[in-house]
């Protein structure tokens, strides 16, 4: 029987009324008295030197409030990157300016060159276009290749070349590495790309800056999943605000998928124009815009060599990456090809030498940094083709494969610089093949070809690494912030609680899901507890929501906050029972002295808080309000096995998945419900990229997906039902609810299954082809079988 | 500026708007009525849409002036008089075939419509439905099964609940 309430339960969610019903409160639903609308005029080439901006008929034009170009934030600091990464000479990365507007060149189609404030935003809009900009067109750096080659144009003509690093991990075990390609009885290679994606939460972004002269207190609003580090970045580096002056609200956010951690300069200007007009100033995003201002993701070319025994066991892995940076530095960016992917590259397997190359690259494009998964899709991409393709190269069992060479014994140290905690990785693949069916696929493929079609089935493993922790090692590896959170439990007079939290739900049903714990620990209704999330001015300093954290992190700052909570308020009750502290249980809200009839419920011990006329004042302060800050000791490490089938038309190239299953080992789970759904998500998103989203580029650097008419986004009827199963369980050992992250592990898991079933599909109808790029699109599919 | 007047969510409602001025703009702005969200400029996500006559449109697509006259259904009026949530409202929170909220009022209005039509589609047909209307966080599964849920089908023998 299924839980009912508590941890364990799916309750429903209590943030789906205000959504199903349209009381939502989204970032562009707030309107602010006397706003202006901010229109930005956006750079139509891929690079140019700028000559001249002349605004004088702009603002002569009907509802201008003021235009604003690069000269207004000369002195005013650039974007800041939250991450450096030290290359494998010891030398940090090139790190380029990334000024708010446009200084002297443009860099990328979409690079903001000038602002118009106006009274409404067609307004905003028609001065914008009378703007007359004098650019000098300059050849654009598209291809990384091209990008690397000597005598390539710079993007940025104050840095030594296009190079951002050239990483190297575990360089000193490169020679080992090496030696062992050497003696390998079988050495599989695989060439892949990575493509651009492009993030696409459904509301666009928006910024709403405010500011009072009256208090010198400055308020934006904005589409974040991080509103402390919007407030820390842009206060402390961009615009030089005291944080106690600055306020920072991301209230109802519709999806982030990582494209909302970061600080853009739409929420930068927004601020900064708010006290220049000494009025609010508003931007929303529309959704051509979001394709060219929006950070993108992905975005690598590999080259991966897997080195087998002759028995078939891994002895080796070697890689070389180039990863996009795009045209400026993303926040988190340099993080994501180098510590996020390098990391992950051991997957599931023993392999007992590892060495991953990766040289990151500028080029006139739209930013690229963290999205869903963010490092950890491209590393099992890659793993898991190769491990396929060394299978299929050697004619063994797939699934038998990976299981010969699983990880079984943990903890494990992997020679990526990380230590799994726990797992049990033929546990996920035994709960996978109980999903798959798999004695019946021959019987499936047969039907399949009666019909002239080409049936494939294609399995992969993954781990994943969440919540990344602890702060003093990563700031080791170059991060430049902390990666704890915190929370604070607020017990009110009558026993109800408020929990600021500063993870942010943005579709991940904390509202819900986060009270469930706290339930749990004292015994209470669910119903009793709120959790206050996504304002800088309620919350504790709070690094946000991102890289499958919330739970993991956040959850166990609360889990610490509400363990004070208990410890103080069983004080109180010992007080009020005339018991000493140490014979004090707690269970289902009521407090008793161990061995007796004697208890008070948790309403009377809150309200002896707040009322305290009979409490120990001298040994303990009134009230019941503890905060706690939680910094983990590790990652933890979700790990599955997920499985696809699909049909190719060997007519058209179309790629139809009849069937995707997943098997997850997400430790304890909190909420199943939730949980299942975040893996619908992820899994959805993983078929768009494996068949369907691809950001292309033109060589002038034109971006040619620029809308949802040329970017295939993944509609109801290009996916299945999916079968999830989250039977298998290793908690995580180092937090105190043995969770472990599963916000990104659908997107990290599904592609390599999808691409498997393409090629076992083709395999099978007699077509020599060993990969297919993503997205495997019907011209694509149908030009490698025709070629 | 030209005043229009309509029916909305069975109030009259009147307002000045500029020829430009979309039916979408014209709910959000002038009537605050920010249920009815904006996801693309292209009419293609679906977020936006509402029951014009009776019949499901995206409100990004219309102008508000050629709206004027008629009768606009939006997502604040769905939910039954004593506010609590009507049918498909209810089977998409039982389902949990929302996450974000962001196209969640377009797809319950998409959904009414196509009910209105075929009171008990196949999830094919749902499918085929619901290509006008994007979600990027549910992978579609659980909308689905909430529309089957909402036509009165029995979705326990789906796979994972």
């Amino acid at each position: 029987m299924p839980k009912d309430h508590g941890i364990g339960a799916s309750p429903k969610r209590r943030e789906d009324v205000r959504f199903l019903t349209g009381e939502g409160n989204y970032t562009d639903d707030i309107n602010v008295n006397g706003q202006a609308y901010v229109h930005f005029l956006r750079s139509d080439v891929a690079h140019g030197k700028i000559n001249g901006i002349d605004t004088s008929a702009a603002a002569a034009m009907p509802g201008v409030v003021k235009i604003f170009t690069g000269a207004d934030f000369e002195g005013i600091g650039g974007l800041p990157c939250g991450w450096q990464v030290t290359d494998k000479h010891g030398e940090p990365m090139q790190e380029p300016a990334h000024p708010v507007l446009a200084q002297g060149k443009v860099r990328h189609v979409g690079d903001p060159i000038a602002a118009v404030v106006a009274e409404s935003v067609e307004q905003a809009r028609d001065a914008a276009e009378a703007i007359e900009v004098d650019i000098e067109e300059l050849p654009a750096v598209v291809d990384m290749k091209a990008a690397l080659s000597e005598g390539a144009t710079k993007v940025h003509d104050d840095l030594t070349s296009n190079l951002c690093y050239d990483w190297g991990f575990v360089e000193e075990v490169k020679p080992d590495v090496d030696a062992a390609f050497e003696t390998a009885a079988h050495v599989t290679t695989l060439e892949l790309v990575n493509q651009r994606m492009v993030a696409n939460p459904m509301e666009p972004r928006v910024a709403i800056g405010d500011y009072s002269r009256g208090t010198d207190e400055h308020t934006l609003y904005t589409t974040s999943q991080n509103p402390h580090v919007i407030r820390l970045l842009m206060g402390a580096f961009v615009l030089g605000i005291p944080e106690h002056k600055l306020r920072v609200v991301a209230p109802d956010v519709g999806g982030g998928f990582g494209t909302k951690i970061f600080h853009y300069a739409e929420e930068a200007f927004c601020t900064f124009a708010a006290k220049a007009c000494n009025r609010p100033v508003k931007w929303t995003s529309s959704r051509s815009e979001a394709f060219m201002s929006d950070a993108h993701g992905r975005d690598h070319v590999t080259k991966i060599e897997l080195a087998l025994d002759a028995d078939n066991n891994f002895i080796a892995l070697r890689t070389d990456t180039l990863a996009n940076m795009g045209a400026y530095l993303s926040t988190f960016a340099p993080s994501v090809p180098t510590w996020l992917h390098g990391t992950l590259m051991a997957g599931n397997y023993k392999t007992p030498l590892i060495h991953v190359n990766v040289r990151a690259v500028f080029t006139n494009t739209v930013p690229v940094d963290a999205y869903r998964g963010a490092g950890r899709p491209e590393a099992t991409f890659q793993l898991e083709r190769v491990v396929d393709k060394a299978a299929r190269e050697l004619g063994v069992d797939p699934i038998a494969l990976r299981r010969q060479n699983f990880i079984t014994e943990f903890p494990y140290a992997t020679p990526v610089a990380v230590e799994y905690d726990t797992g049990d990785y033929h546990g996920t693949m035994d709960a996978l093949e109980g999903l798959i069916d798999r004695d019946g696929f021959a019987a499936r493929r047969a039907e399949s070809e009666k019909n002239g079609k080409l049936r494939g089935l294609g399995v992969n493993c993954y781990i994943e690494a969440c919540g990344i922790a602890p702060s003093n090692l990563v700031g080791q590896l170059g991060a430049r912030a902390g990666l704890y959170d915190a929370a604070t439990v607020r017990v009110t007079a009558t026993g109800s609680i408020s929990v600021m939290v500063g993870a942010h739900s943005h579709g991940q049903g904390h509202e819900t899901s986060f009270p469930q714990v706290v339930a749990e620990m004292i015994g209470i209704d669910e119903s009793q507890i709120d959790i206050v999330h996504g304002d800088s001015s309620k919350i504790p300093f709070g690094m946000g929501t991102y890289g499958s954290r919330s739970i993991a992190v956040c959850g166990s700052a609360m889990v610490r906050a509400t363990e004070k909570i208990i410890a103080k308020a069983k004080k109180i009750a010992a007080h009020l029972l005339e018991a000493s502290d140490a014979d004090i249980e707690l269970k289902d809200g009521q407090f008793s002295v161990a061995g007796t009839d004697k208890s008070v419920a948790w309403g009377d011990v809150t309200l002896a808080a707040y009322v305290p006329h009979n409490y120990p004042l001298e040994d303990i302060e009134p009230g019941l309000e503890e905060t706690a800050f939680y910094d983990p000791a590790n990652f933890t490490y979700p790990s599955g096995a997920y499985a696809c089938e699909v049909e190719v038309d060997p007519e058209t190239g179309k790629v139809t998945i009849e069937s995707f299953a997943a098997a997850d080992d997400f430790g304890n789970i909190i909420n199943p419900m939730i949980v299942d759904g975040q893996v619908h998500g992820g899994i959805g998103q993983g078929i768009g990229q494996a068949l369907l989203e691809n950001c292309v580029y033109d060589e002038n650097g034109q971006l040619m997906t620029g809308s949802y008419m040329d970017y295939a986004m993944p509609r109801a009827d290009d996916v299945p039902f999916y079968a999830v199963d989250h039977s298998s369980q290793t908690p995580c050992t180092h937090n105190p609810l043995g969770v472990k992250g599963c916000g990104e592990a659908g997107a990290i898991g599904s592609p390599p299954s999808v691409i498997n079933a393409v090629v076992d599909a083709l395999q099978s109808g007699g077509h020599d082809v060993t990969h297919i790029d993503m997205p495997a699109s019907p011209s694509r599919v149908w030009a490698a079988m025709n070629k | 500026m030209s005043q229009v007047t309509m029916t909305v969510n069975g109030k009259t409602a009147s307002g000045d708007v500029e020829g430009r001025t979309l039916l979408s703009q014209f709910l959000r702005e002038n009537l605050k009525l920010t249920g009815t969200h904006v996801g693309c400029d292209t009419s293609q996500c679906g977020a936006c849409v509402v029951h014009v006559d009776g019949k499901a449109v995206k409100s990004c697509t219309m102008l508000a002036a050629e709206a004027d006259g008629a009768t606009v259904d939006t997502i604040e009026g769905q939910a039954e008089a004593d506010g609590s949530l009507n049918t498909i409202q209810q089977a998409f929170q039982d389902h949990h075939g929302l996450q974000c909220g962001f196209c969640t009022p377009g797809m319950v209005m998409s959904t009414a419509a196509l009910l209105k039509d075929n009171p008990k589609p196949t999830e094919a047909e749902i499918r085929d439905y619901l290509e006008g209307n994007i979600c990027r966080c549910t992978g579609y599964h659980n909308i689905v099964k909430s529309i089957m849920a909402a036509s009165g089908q029995d979705v326990g023998s789906i796979a994972a609940e």
